[in-house]
């Protein structure tokens, strides 16, 4: 062994206009701009792409897996957040 | 690939903390095995048995070496490709292996190895790539024959994959899988164009074919009933088809293709049987597949000389590169530029070190 592994980035890529960045993948590079370039080439061979974010993955904080239950908890008992909860009498249009 | 949010690596187990180890062991067993039953995805961070994560972590960097070490036998052929439409496609598919193996790696990443473990194991032969790319590439044609039926094989053996139980793994296979079309394509076309050609090069054609064959059933591993790791991989959906039957899907989709080339397979036993509704084929050479995983054939030798001479005579970029990261994030907001270098690409690679090996990332989540 060489050298200790580049720092791993994030790959986001952008489809096309009007739609949102979306993680493509990930991959190691020194820094920044060769993050960029490396992404490109690796993940918009085919044209995958007319943007791409990279992001450190240590600047991500993400939610753990066994705290899933209390953390997306609050979201289980609102039904009526979802416009389905609603009973809207027959003949009643644009609603 | 590999990711989902930061590289999730999942040695720790989950912090819940039941009241003792075996009864929480127990309780994560359980989540784990109704998760696969219910054919959901197991993702970086959930709690896994050891047996999964080692098994993936074999698996999946025997691929991701299969990948990086296929780029020679093809590469081989790049400077006399026949015309520049051939050569254009061929370093494209070269390219694109590349970037297979690094999908793979980082899907295995997430499993808690890292890139240069990896690489160290490959190098030092203690992980192992696909025994074909132990074998040489004579002639152009056999760039034909690879792409047939090597590529061929990979993707019967890897459409499976792309709905194995691990998301990662599986997110990388999609990927390979819709760019393996094409290789699988312009091998056939090229094989196609030789077989039409002159009487010498459709005899290439054919000599390519006969060469490549037999290595290429052998790729799927051994009879079922002789296969290690098979059953357990089937029950946890790493493995959806056990090695004979893909072979055997192998055959049954090759013997038509073969026939609109214009060429024969180099197998006198090979017919179709009414009764089960698929080719019958003659018996496999198994003391050949077992010596050239031992390291006996061809090429082994020298394709894991020419790996390792090429990471060690690319050292100087990565650490070039690794200098002028550090020389322009060091200096912090002023962006000064740091005088002793040398110092700046220690502390980075420390610095970096850690992150990688995903310690950070489970501390902060």
């Amino acid at each position: 062994m060489t050298t200790t592994d580049w720092p791993l980035w994030e790959v986001f890529v952008r489809s096309r206009r009007g739609l949102s960045h979306t993680h493509a993948g990930s991959l190691h590079a020194p820094d920044a701009e060769l993050a960029l370039r490396n992404a490109r080439d690796l993940y918009t061979r085919r044209g995958e792409g007319v943007s791409i974010w990279v992001v450190p993955s240590s600047a991500i904080t993400a939610s753990s897996p066994d705290e899933k239950d209390p953390f997306f908890e609050p979201t289980a008992d609102k039904p009526y957040r979802h416009p389905t909860f609603y009973e809207i009498p027959e003949g009643v249009q644009h609603l | 690939m590999a990711t989902a949010a930061a590289h999730e690596t999942a040695r720790s187990q989950p912090s819940g903390a039941p009241e003792s180890a075996d009864d929480s062991t127990a309780e994560f067993q359980r989540a784990f095995d109704a998760a696969v039953a219910a054919d959901e995805r197991i993702e970086p961070r959930d709690w896994m048995p050891d047996g999964y994560r080692a098994t993936l972590i074999r698996q999946i960097a025997q691929h991701a070496h299969s990948e990086i070490i296929g780029m020679q036998p093809e590469a081989n052929w790049i400077t006399r490709a026949p015309s520049l439409r051939r050569k254009a496609i061929l370093m494209a598919k070269v390219q694109d292996e590349a970037g297979h193996g690094l999908y793979l790696y980082s899907a295995a990443e997430t499993l808690g190895t890292s890139r240069d473990e990896l690489l160290d194991k490959l190098h030092s032969g203690r992980q192992k790539y696909s025994s074909i790319f132990n074998y040489p590439t004579l002639t152009w044609a056999d760039v034909g024959a690879i792409g047939w039926l090597v590529d061929g094989a990979a993707i019967t053996n890897q459409v499976p994959l792309c709905r194995c139980s691990y998301g990662p793994y599986a997110r990388a296979m999609v990927r390979i899988c819709k760019e393996e079309s094409f290789h699988q394509r312009q091998g056939y076309e090229l094989l196609l164009a030789l077989s039409k050609g002159t009487p010498e090069q459709h005899e290439m054609a054919q000599d390519a074919v006969n060469r490549w064959w037999w290595p290429s059933l052998m790729m799927f591993g051994p009879p079922d009933d002789e296969s290690q790791h098979s059953a357990q991989s089937m029950a946890w959906k790493i493995k959806r088809h056990s090695n004979d039957e893909l072979r055997q899907r192998f055959v049954d989709i090759c013997v038509p293709q073969a026939e609109s080339l214009g060429l024969t397979l180099p197998d006198p036993d090979l017919k179709w049987n009414e009764e089960r509704g698929h080719y019958d084929f003659g018996p496999i050479d198994w003391s050949e597949f077992w010596e050239v995983l031992k390291g006996n054939g061809p090429c082994n030798e020298q394709r894991l000389s020419r790996r390792r001479r090429a990471h060690e005579e690319g050292a100087w970029v990565r650490e070039a590169a690794a200098a002028y990261a550090a020389k322009h994030t060091t200096g912090g907001p002023g962006r000064q530029s740091d005088v002793d270098g040398t110092t700046g690409a220690h502390h980075a690679a420390n610095a970096n070190g850690e992150n990688v090996n995903g310690e950070t990332g489970a501390k902060r989540a």
